[in-house]
């Protein structure tokens, strides 16, 4: 896949259609990857690669890409194509200035899931069907790939790339995930289960901001956490209210427009499970208002941002809030 | 030497709770380990490292500082502080214990900041030799031997017991408080443990990076280094490597309007940010190629310049196993020296 990738990176830089490439760069170990911009060909050939760990979602970076001179090669999972596209939506793309490749998705793998059994020291790591060999300092050690995947891509929900111009490998198809049997979980728990199970979470927060800053939908010029105008701009968190406040906020505002993606959780250096305050507003729009999926068109209009005479009443609120 | 079984060690740390408050690391439900206040029962993480550096214990992310509250024509100043109660931090590890040192040469040189030394006079190290460290571990590149982590006290374990050895005045105390727990032990095999370890150290992927090519001379020459562009380009902006650095000591100071006086707090600042240092003028630096630069500048260039040639980085490898995008010192050296 890798090869096939750079063969035809290479072919679109030589022939003109595009003047970038972006993609990954290969780091210091077997699974660490920087999403890098590749000018030639002999850049490609020395650092791209895509590979069991390549997890990081390109959609975003395109928002200031697409402004530059030319136009750039973007290789974009499935999942990233539903944040391209929204981004599109969003005006925040400038879309005949890229070129997308669809690659296929995952499932990818995570390296704190394999760390988190216990296995450091990691100098190599390889794959043989349903299981990953680890070289490690002290040794081979080996594991079920499944045990391995990220969460992210864990619970897909769809191999289908959306927005492409050209696909390497086959189209796949919108999957029947179980993305939101968590959610249900957490909905049937008491409010105070609930509160706990989130005052968990949220405490361990470190206020680095990492999942607003690579969300695609968090694309705000200013955020009102960074913006002393706004009267709740804040570095880190006084109390365990505020705690809960900047990621109630975010996840409001990225309501109808998060694609589920990922990233957040990805990023959390702490693990933070964020994708659930996400998934808890995806399941309701759909509830709610029908199914809808942000990014998975160009045309059907966030039910957020639209109004329907068949829309629910703010009453909704209080009826599914009684106990 | 003196030892303690290992079956014996939440005997130990149940003693030490019962004088101080003790903080171990202990592991969380995701297998990361963090520090905890000891409650009995809990168990020492085996885990290298904790996801937050031990600097939150004396340069805590959020503080208050001082109260106002305005009748009239006065303003009354409320200094909040309390002393601290002394505590014991067991379980550090040599990185960690450097970036005190590090810290100290900051908050404790003049003016001294007061909030700092009194955690720091009350506050009681207690190290552990690393016996397996990690893929992302390069302490050696900045003269750290993390078989011998220094500290107030050192622990080294040999897979049977733990041994202790005081430093300081503050760790002979605390061996004195847990003298009657200890017995002689025999160091034969933690000798091979030692040794060990640090063939492995030899071997680690990052053993050979060094810091030859930094340093306080080389300010314009990195400065003004073309490759900050590349290096900095995936950068989204985000703290997570200030925040979970045992050495950042960046910090932010506000005033908040609690509605019936105001709070002055500090809390942690990272040079990432987009309002990093923002001042009455403007920002200084508005790009984040430049935040980014700013971070490895002070760590390789302007700490070294300030401080004797000390570099403001202890190689702990949080910032390599953290970074959303990868992006890390390690890459910025290799970038930096590669002319």
């Amino acid at each position: 896949m890798q090869e096939a990738m750079i063969k035809r990176a290479k072919e679109l830089l030589a022939d003109g259609t595009v003047n970038r490439v972006l993609g990954w760069k290969k780091g210091e170990f077997a699974y660490d990857s920087t999403p890098s911009v590749f000018e030639t060909a002999e850049e490609l050939e020395r650092d791209f690669v895509c590979n069991d760990f390549t997890q990081a979602n390109l959609s975003k970076y395109l928002i200031k890409e697409s402004r530059k001179e030319g136009k750039i090669l973007a290789f974009l999972k499935p999942c990233d194509t539903y944040s391209f596209n929204q981004l599109l939506n969003e005006h925040r793309i400038i879309r005949e200035n890229v070129y997308v490749i669809g690659i296929p998705g995952g499932p990818k793998l995570d390296v704190e899931k394999i760390k988190a059994k216990g296995i450091s020291g990691i100098t190599g790591i390889s794959k043989d069907n349903f299981t990953i060999k680890i070289e490690t300092l002290y040794g081979t050690e080996s594991m079920p790939f499944y045990e391995a995947i990220s969460e992210k891509c864990s619970n897909c929900k769809s191999k289908k790339h959306v927005e492409y111009d050209e696909l390497v490998g086959d189209e796949g198809d919108i999957l029947n995930s179980k993305r939101f049997d968590m959610v249900e979980k957490l909905e049937n728990m008491t409010s105070q289960e609930r509160f706990d199970f989130w005052q968990g979470e949220l405490s361990k927060c470190i206020r680095c901001n990492a999942c607003r800053n690579v969300c695609p939908a968090c694309t705000c010029e200013n955020c009102v956490f960074d913006n002393p105008k706004s009267g709740i701009d804040q570095k880190a968190a006084a109390d365990c209210f505020e705690e809960k406040m900047f990621h109630i906020i975010r996840a409001f505002h990225v309501a109808g427009r998060c694609t589920d993606c990922g990233e957040c959780t990805r990023v959390c250096p702490q693990n933070i499970p964020l994708h659930l305050l996400n998934r808890k507003f995806i399941k309701d729009i759909n509830s709610l208002y029908g199914e809808f999926q942000a990014g998975a068109d160009r045309t059907t209009k966030c039910p957020l941002t639209d109004y329907d005479v068949n829309d629910c009443e703010p009453s909704i609120v209080h009826e599914r809030g009684v106990e | 030497m003196l030892k303690i079984s290992a079956e014996k060690l939440n005997e130990l740390f149940d003693k030490i709770a019962s004088q101080q408050t003790l903080y171990i690391p202990v592991d969380r439900e995701d297998k990361c380990a963090e520090f905890k206040k000891y409650e009995s029962g809990m168990t020492l993480s085996k885990a290298l490292n904790t996801v937050r550096s031990a600097k939150d214990f004396f340069l805590p992310q959020t503080e208050n500082l001082a109260e106002f509250r305005r009748s009239g024509k006065t303003i009354e100043v409320k200094d909040i502080r309390k002393e601290s109660e002394d505590f014991v931090v067991f379980g550090v590890r040599a990185c960690d214990a450097k970036s005190f040192e590090i810290l100290d040469s900051v908050f404790l040189a003049e003016p001294v900041d007061t909030f700092y030394k009194n955690r720091r006079e009350h506050g009681t190290i207690v190290t552990m030799a690393c016996t397996r460290p990690e893929e992302t571990c390069f302490c050696t590149t900045f003269g750290i031997n993390p078989t011998v982590p220094g500290g107030d006290a050192s622990v080294y374990f040999d897979g049977e017991s733990y041994f202790f050895v005081p430093f300081t005045e503050k760790g002979k105390v605390f061996m004195a408080s847990i003298s009657d727990m200890l017995e002689d032990g025999d160091v034969t095999k933690l000798s091979e443990v030692q040794a060990k370890a640090r063939e492995i150290m030899t071997r680690l992927p990052l053993a050979n990076l060094t810091t030859d090519s930094f340093g306080g001379e080389k300010l314009m020459e990195h400065f003004n280094s073309e490759k900050w562009a590349e290096l900095s380009e995936a950068c989204i902006g985000c703290g997570t490597c200030t925040f979970v650095c045992p050495t950042c000591q960046c910090y932010d100071i506000r005033d908040f309007d609690t509605g019936h006086g105001i709070k002055r707090f500090r809390c942690w600042d990272s040079c990432m940010y987009s309002d990093f240092t923002k001042m009455a003028h403007g920002n200084p630096r508005t790009s984040q190629l430049e935040r980014f630069r700013q971070r490895f500048m002070h760590k390789l260039v302007y700490h070294p310049s300030n401080h004797e040639g000390e570099f403001g980085c202890v190689g702990c490898g949080r910032c390599l196993s953290k970074c959303p995008v990868s992006l890390n010192i390690v890459k910025v050296m290799k970038a930096l020296e590669d002319k």
